[in-house]
């Protein structure tokens, strides 16, 4: 292949994206059945089981992005069409209502969520000592400028007197999820995940941050403006409340 | 007022990891190319397409393949013992073999394109004059090639600057050592930080439409100096 036959490709390429653009059909709608929820990471497995209770019994059919919260934050800021967003902090629904992006009074608490030191190791992580040891190269966190679970963790750090120590080990992960699956392939030892991310693993060894050490990580639903006449998205507000719900939930480790 | 430590950072990381990237590639990419272009192994195309892989794959894939052989049970833990760490994940050394992955390709085909386009003619003369293998490759064959090299150079360099998901897998984003430039405009732009996201993206695409210049140029130099040597 010579750099001329390069650009023969790219000729071609062009023309077969206009093609896929002509063909595709209205991208980006949501059938009507369906809604999107922008959701946070450390929330994705109880989302999924908690979107197919409620797809049972209502009829509608959640779809689900996962991200950071701040990330998810900005594509909302930016128009991404979401109907309904699941944070994992209070601070970016509070803004969304603030900057018109969503529907004031529909903002609530659906989950407090719980900071857990993890390692796939047995034994390793045997409580607040693991730290103090500091027998570990590798320390992942969430990036905790975008991510609560991440900021949560370093809160723990300060509080424990261990943020100047344990600082050049950590990695950051780009949400709760990748933080913790840095920590579930073994590439850093220990990890701060959301407890929630532990309930469908099995094996390691993890501590349950006592809540005091970090503010509570209270866990905002807010409807979008995009979705404010949305049947579907008002009805799956309104079941996050519901009991069947809140055993999910609880099953997770997140209290309500 | 701005932080220009913090903006220049990413930026010295990412000439960092682009140069030494290029360095090796271009060390073990030309013998590559070689072999590619004079081989007639019946296996040649098959190892030419396990080297333009990264073309089609998408970087997540490779970043997920990756983070399994740099990790401890990987022979890229293995090597990290040997310095008494215990994974390549998250070091500057794991984003360069990365980078070589990802950017062969890029580094491989115009070496291999330039040791075919001269053909078999001037390798013949040197033999007759009873210049040895080596001394053909080193004397003939690398000098003819020099257009292709530095193509095969700039395009490697540029790929690994532009490079983004495999080392959002495997980087940790530690500031420093994998926090590279585009790393930090994805993190500007998901907090919200847009006048440093604007300095450093703005910087990326002048650096990007620069090299794609210098490459048409190039590729124009190339062009006609194959169109003299055709007969």
């Amino acid at each position: 292949m010579s750099l001329l036959t390069y650009r023969k490709l790219a000729s071609l390429l062009v023309v077969a994206l206009t093609m896929a653009g002509l063909l595709a059909v209205a991208p980006g709608q949501a059938k009507a059945a369906e809604f999107r929820v922008a959701t946070a990471a450390n929330f994705s497995d109880a989302a999924r089981e908690i979107g197919a209770l409620f797809e049972a019994k209502s009829g509608y059919r959640p779809l689900f992005s996962f991200g950071a919260t701040g990330q998810l934050y900005t594509q909302i800021a930016q128009g991404a069409p979401f109907d309904v967003f699941l944070a994992a902090d209070q601070a970016r629904p509070e803004r969304a209502v603030a900057e018109g992006l969503a529907v004031a009074d529909s903002r609530f608490t659906y989950a407090w969520g719980r900071l857990a030191l993890f390692s796939r190791d047995k034994g390793r992580v045997t409580g607040e000592a693991t730290l103090h040891e500091g027998d570990f190269t590798k320390l992942a966190i969430a990036n905790p400028l975008t991510a609560p679970y991440g900021a949560a963790a370093v809160e723990a750090l300060q509080a424990l007197s261990l943020r100047d120590a344990l600082t050049p080990k950590l990695v950051q992960g780009n949400n709760a999820s990748q933080a913790f699956q840095f920590a579930a392939t073994g590439n850093a030892e220990v990890g701060f995940v959301a407890l929630s991310q532990l309930a469908v693993h099995e094996g390691g060894s993890y501590w349950v941050v006592p809540a005091k050490l970090h503010s509570p990580i209270a866990q905002d639903a807010v409807l979008l403006t995009a979705g404010k006449d949305s049947e579907a998205a008002q009805a799956f507000m309104a079941f996050l409340k519901s009991d069947a719900a809140r055993a999910v939930l609880a099953r997770y480790g997140y209290e309500s | 007022m701005l932080d220009f430590a913090e903006l220049w950072s990413p930026i010295r990381l990412t000439l960092e990891l682009a140069t030494v990237t290029t360095l090796v590639l271009l060390v073990i990419g030309t013998p590559i190319a070689w072999w590619l272009a004079r081989s007639q192994s019946r296996w040649k195309e098959a190892v030419a397409a396990v080297v333009a892989l990264p073309l089609v794959l998408p970087p997540t894939v490779l970043g997920f393949y990756l983070l399994i052989l740099l990790g401890p049970e990987g022979p890229g833990g293995w090597i990290a013992g040997l310095f008494g760490g215990r994974t390549l994940a998250f070091t500057f050394e794991g984003l360069v073999i990365g980078s070589v992955f990802y950017s062969m390709p890029f580094v491989v085909q115009p070496i291999r394109n330039a040791f075919e386009a001269f053909g078999e003619r001037p390798l013949e003369v040197a033999a007759t004059l009873r210049a040895s293998p080596w001394d053909r490759f080193w004397s003939v064959a690398l000098p003819l090639a020099r257009p292709g090299l530095l193509t095969g150079a700039v395009l490697g360099f540029a790929h690994t600057v532009g490079e983004f998901g495999v080392i959002l897998m495997i980087g940790g984003n530690i500031p420093g050592e994998t926090r590279v430039l585009s790393i930090a405009v994805y993190d500007y732009v998901e907090t919200l930080q847009w006048t440093k996201a604007h300095i450093l993206a703005g910087g990326l695409l002048i650096f990007s439409f620069l090299v794609i210049l210098t490459m048409m140029l190039l590729d124009r130099r190339l062009g006609r100096r194959l169109g003299q040597s055709t007969p």
